[in-house]
């Protein structure tokens, strides 16, 4: 669970929500059914070509835009390993943690890992490394408080206890 | 030390006295929304978990504005969802059809926000409140579930930036010309993780109507929230709409800002962001010319009655180009009804604009005006990303309506006063 390790696919800067997932298919809330549509308006071929434990690794503010949680849905219906940026935008970073999805601050690993590199990353010792390459990069653990909910699954699988009693 | 407003009202509902930059509070929310995309994956989530009850009901709001009227049978489908998980939950402030329109134009129009409150929305775009005073931030569909349930929810106290804007505007500027050139200014993640708080006489000057499209692009440039301090004005425009009390909270003098922004508002001329950032900003002098296939004048942005007015304004007498659609969408049936009442519908009507019922439509790339390939668009909503209307190769400028209604007579992007000459006052 701790070790990921995959394939990586490189996207630019500002890659939005509405590139993620376009809003003509937000009609339906099913993870598989969105991920027939991952990154469809940034590469059209993505979602043929994108293979289970695959990587994503993009430039700054990834996620931007719409607060449409379809966007890391369809990523994780895609069966997509985790994602590494430079920066994330906020509702998207929120998004991921509340749906356990795995995504990594790493503003160096993002810039310097290349398409098609094969990445580990060690959850637990906060290190990525580029297989390909033979290089090595620390990241920051999630803050105590959101690694509680990323660990649990998730907001609603961390909260479940609270929740059932409301 | 003091606070900025942001932190006020953060502090406030987390039952503190001061809160600061980082730290992580949990706050308690004065009203929770979401909409037709995002309500039923937040159901969806509540019912996984067998969550049968909410924890307010007259602090949740549903507004079915993004793909209203249903456009195929599975967005019709997740309408239908919402409408029955709100009347199952006592939810009474759900709105389709009858008095509704797009979110944010109707949540402030029925008073639903006040100065002060603490607003959390599944909709990027709930930012719009800060030009009532108010704290408000999007979240996505799980937040938001967790919010329903309980009326609590964690923030991250965020730094906030300061934005005044000083001197009188020129003719055909509006608050779309000036967040345009904020996000032009500091770029689409400028505000990242941060707080915007604008002053100033200039902002001071404008109508509640273009504060509300400044503060609604706060995420345009990565923004947590954008915020004014409720002045006068803002009361003035809130004490017919709601009866929540009214109050006036400034920031402390000594409050401590990350940054700080100012920008002469004379010097401003009427700008559009091009394609495919909202960052990607021009004075429209620089790009005038440029042939276009459709217009939108509409969206939670800039579909207000001020909006029109302007549109109505240039387009009075004359006709839509030929080689344009021009689509005019009302961002709620108040708006609607009212424009009919001081005889913009007809105005618009006889220059040859589309207008449609009341719905966020064609800003999304939902339906009633979606581009072809290789198709233009000017559009005054807030998005201009790569497929946002339509094919991926398509093309959307955003500007302001006075922009807008100028490049729909044309057939290309024009400057106002390339259709008016420079004699016509601003009606606004």
């Amino acid at each position: 669970m701790s070790i990921i390790k995959g394939k990586v696919w490189k996207f630019g800067n500002d890659i939005n929500t509405d590139e993620i997932i376009p809003a003509r298919y937000l009609i339906t809330t099913d993870p598989k059914k969105l991920a027939e549509h991952v990154m469809e308006d940034a590469d059209p071929e993505f979602p043929k070509k994108v293979k289970a434990g695959d990587i994503l690794v993009a430039g700054k503010n990834f996620g931007c835009g719409s607060s449409r949680e379809h966007a890391p849905l369809a990523i994780k219906g895609a069966n997509i390993g985790a994602i590494i940026a430079e920066s994330f935008a906020r509702i998207f970073y929120r998004n991921a943690i509340n749906l356990g999805l795995t995504i990594i601050e790493s503003p160096e690993a993002a810039r310097e890992i290349e398409q098609g590199d094969i990445v580990e990353i060690d959850l637990e010792k906060g290190i990525i490394r580029n297989i390909t390459r033979g290089k090595e990069y620390k990241f920051r653990p999630l803050p105590e408080d959101l690694r509680k909910i990323f660990e649990a699954g998730g907001l609603m699988e961390y909260a479940k206890d609270r929740l059932s009693k409301t | 030390m003091g606070m900025t407003l942001t932190e006020k009202i953060l502090a406030e509902h987390a039952g503190r006295d001061y809160v600061e930059p980082g730290e992580l509070i949990t706050v308690k929310v004065d009203l929770a929304i979401a909409n037709d995309i995002t309500a039923p994956l937040a159901i969806k989530q509540l019912e996984k978990y067998g969550i049968d009850k909410v924890w307010d009901p007259e602090k949740i709001a549903l507004v079915m504005d993004h793909f209203f009227p249903p456009k195929d049978i599975l967005s019709a489908q997740q309408i239908k969802i919402s409408r029955d998980w709100a009347k199952k939950m006592g939810i009474k402030n759900y709105f389709e059809g009858q008095d509704s329109g797009v979110m944010h134009t109707i949540l402030p129009e029925k008073g639903f926000i006040a100065p002060g409150d603490l607003v959390m929305g599944a909709d990027s775009h709930t930012c719009t409140y800060g030009a009532l005073g108010a704290f408000s931030t999007g979240v996505g569909s799980t937040d938001i579930a967790y919010i329903f349930a309980t009326g609590e929810t964690w923030l991250k106290v965020p730094e906030t930036m300061k934005f005044t804007f000083y001197g009188k505007r020129q003719k055909w500027v509006g608050g779309k010309d000036f967040v345009l050139t904020v996000i032009g200014k500091i770029g689409v993640d400028g505000a990242l993780y941060r707080a915007m708080e604008y002053h100033g006489e200039a902002i001071k000057d404008l109508p509640i109507e273009e504060r509300l499209t400044i503060t609604n692009m706060a995420i345009e440039a990565g923004g947590k929230n954008a915020i004014m301090e409720a002045d006068e004005k803002v009361l003035e425009w809130l004490k017919d709409k709601t009866k929540k009390p009214l109050r006036m909270i400034k920031a402390d003098p000594d409050a401590k800002y990350c940054c700080e922004y100012e920008f002469d508002a004379s010097k401003i001329e009427p700008v559009v962001a091009a394609p495919n950032l909202p960052s990607n900003v021009k004075p429209v002098s620089e790009v005038a010319g440029t042939p276009i296939n459709q217009v939108f004048i509409g969206s939670c942005t800039n579909g207000r009655i001020t909006d029109l007015r302007i549109a109505a304004q240039i387009l009075k007498g004359r006709k839509v180009h030929p080689d344009v659609r021009c689509i005019v969408i009302p961002a709620s049936d108040r708006t609607y009804k009212q424009a009919l009442k001081e005889g913009l519908i007809d105005i618009l009507a006889e220059a040859g604009c589309l207008i449609s019922t009341s719905t966020c439509g064609p800003c999304l790339g939902g339906h009633m005006g979606i581009l072809a390939e290789g198709e233009v668009c000017v559009s005054t909503s807030n998005r201009n990303f790569t497929g946002r209307m339509g094919h991926p190769n398509s093309q959307v400028y955003l500007a302001g309506p006075a922009v807008a209604a100028a490049s729909a007579v044309l057939g290309r992007i024009a400057h106002p006063e390339e259709v008016v000459g420079t004699k016509e006052e601003v009606a606004v």
